[in-house]
C-alpha cells in the first residue's frame, strides 16, 4: 500500500458512517444536514440512486427524483459530514450499474421492478 | 527577489477533506520529511548570495560520489537523496546552523498560504492546439491537413519578420512552475505530511519546494 493508499484509508476509518450499503435501484431517503445560522435541521432528499462511483474515501453516488416534472439529482459524497443518514426504502432488480437511461424516460417506462422478498 | 523561508518536499497525491460545514477541499499531499541543512550560502563570502541548500533523504550508499560525500561529510550529514537551494535573506540564514534538521511544524501552520514550486508534467513537443489552446481550423468545407494548425504567424513587407514570442508548436511542459496562495488545509506533524488546497506542478513523487507565499492576497481562500 503506497502513502496515498494509506492516508485515505485512515480517513475512512476516522469518518462516523462506517459502510454505505446503498446499490443501484435503490429508492433512498438521504438525510441532508443544513445550517441555518447557529441552528442546523435535516432535510430529506429522496429518489432513486441510478449511480455509485467506489473510490473509497471520495466514494459518491448520485440519487435522482422527479420533483414537479422537473428532473433532479445529486451526487452525495458518501463520506460527507453533512449525510446525516440514509434510508433505503426499496430496493430494485436492475440489470446495469449505472442507471442513466431513467433520464431518457418517464411514466411508466420509467418503473423498476421491485425485489420481493423471501 | 524572492526571500520566503520554505521546505523541500515530495509529492504524494491527491484526496479530498471534509471542512466541518461539509463542504469538500480538494487537497494536493507533500510528504515534508525533516530536511537537513546542508550548505548555507552568503552574499559576504564567493558564493554572492544567500540561501540555504537543503538536503531531502538519504542517498544509498552505492550511489553516492565522492564530491556528494564530501560536500554531505561538510554538513556532518549522510549524503542526501536530493537537493534543494532555497534563497533567503541574511537574517534567515543566520538562524539555522548547518547540519541541523528542520521538520513540517518548524515552518508551516495549518491555515496560512503558501507557493509551490515543482517541474511540470512533461508532454513532450506538441502542437499549438494543446500547448496554446489556439481553436485549429475546419474539418470540413474542403479544408483537409489544415484542422490543428496555427494560422499565420505575421504580417508582410512590414515588418518583414515573424515577431519575437509568437506562440507556435514546440516543447510542453518538463518546466518549472510554482503554484501560487495554496492554502494548508492540514498538517500531518508525524508524518510530515502537508495537505495543500488545490493541485501541484509535476507528478506524484516528483520534488517540490513548498515556500511561505510571496503576494499578499486581499482576501485569503477558504
Amino acid at each position: 500500500m503506497n502513502l496515498l493508499q494509506t492516508i485515505e484509508s485512515e480517513l475512512l476509518a476516522a469518518r462516523e458512517r462506517k459502510s454505505v450499503d446503498v446499490r443501484p435501484g435503490d429508492t433512498v431517503k438521504v438525510w441532508v444536514r443544513i445550517q441555518e445560522g447557529d441552528k442546523s435541521r435535516l432535510q430529506a432528499f429522496e429518489g432513486t440512486v441510478i449511480s455509485i462511483h467506489n473510490k473509497g474515501f471520495r466514494s459518491t453516488f448520485t440519487v435522482r427524483k422527479v420533483s414537479s416534472g422537473v428532473g433532479v439529482e445529486r451526487i452525495f459524497p458518501a463520506s460527507s459530514p453533512n449525510v446525516a443518514k440514509i434510508d433505503v426504502m426499496a430496493r430494485h432488480k436492475v440489470r446495469r450499474a449505472k442507471l442513466t437511461f431513467l433520464r431518457e424516460v418517464q411514466g411508466k417506462a420509467a418503473r423498476l421492478k421491485p425485489i420481493l422478498k423471501k | 527577489m524572492n526571500e520566503m523561508m520554505g521546505l523541500v518536499g515530495k509529492k504524494v497525491g491527491m484526496t479530498q477533506l471534509f471542512q466541518d460545514d461539509g463542504t469538500v477541499i480538494p487537497v494536493t499531499i507533500v510528504q515534508i520529511t525533516p530536511n537537513t541543512v546542508v550548505q548555507i550560502k552568503n552574499a559576504a563570502t564567493k558564493d554572492g548570495y544567500s540561501a540555504i541548500q537543503f538536503g531531502l533523504g538519504t542517498k544509498k550508499e552505492r550511489l553516492v560520489t565522492k564530491a556528494q560525500a564530501g560536500h554531505a561529510k561538510a554538513a556532518n550529514t549522510p549524503a542526501p537523496e536530493f537537493l534543494a537551494e532555497i534563497r533567503v535573506d541574511e537574517a534567515t540564514t543566520a538562524k539555522y546552523a548547518k547540519g541541523s534538521t528542520l521538520t513540517v511544524t518548524d515552518i508551516f501552520k495549518q491555515g496560512e498560504l503558501v507557493d509551490v514550486t515543482g517541474i511540470s508534467k512533461g508532454r513532450g513537443f506538441q502542437g499549438v492546439m494543446k500547448r496554446h489552446h489556439f481553436k485549429g481550423f475546419e474539418r470540413g468545407h474542403g479544408c483537409h491537413e489544415y484542422s490543428r494548425h496555427g494560422g499565420s504567424i505575421g504580417t508582410r513587407l512590414t515588418p518583414g519578420m515573424t515577431m519575437a514570442g509568437i506562440k507556435m508548436p514546440g516543447q510542453m511542459g518538463n518546466i518549472q512552475v510554482t503554484s501560487q496562495n495554496l492554502l494548508v488545509a492540514k498538517i500531518d506533524a508525524e508524518r510530515g505530511l502537508l495537505f495543500l488546497r488545490g493541485g501541484l506542478p509535476g507528478a506524484p513523487g516528483s520534488v517540490v519546494t513548498v515556500r511561505h507565499r510571496v503576494k499578499i492576497v486581499k482576501k485569503a481562500k477558504k
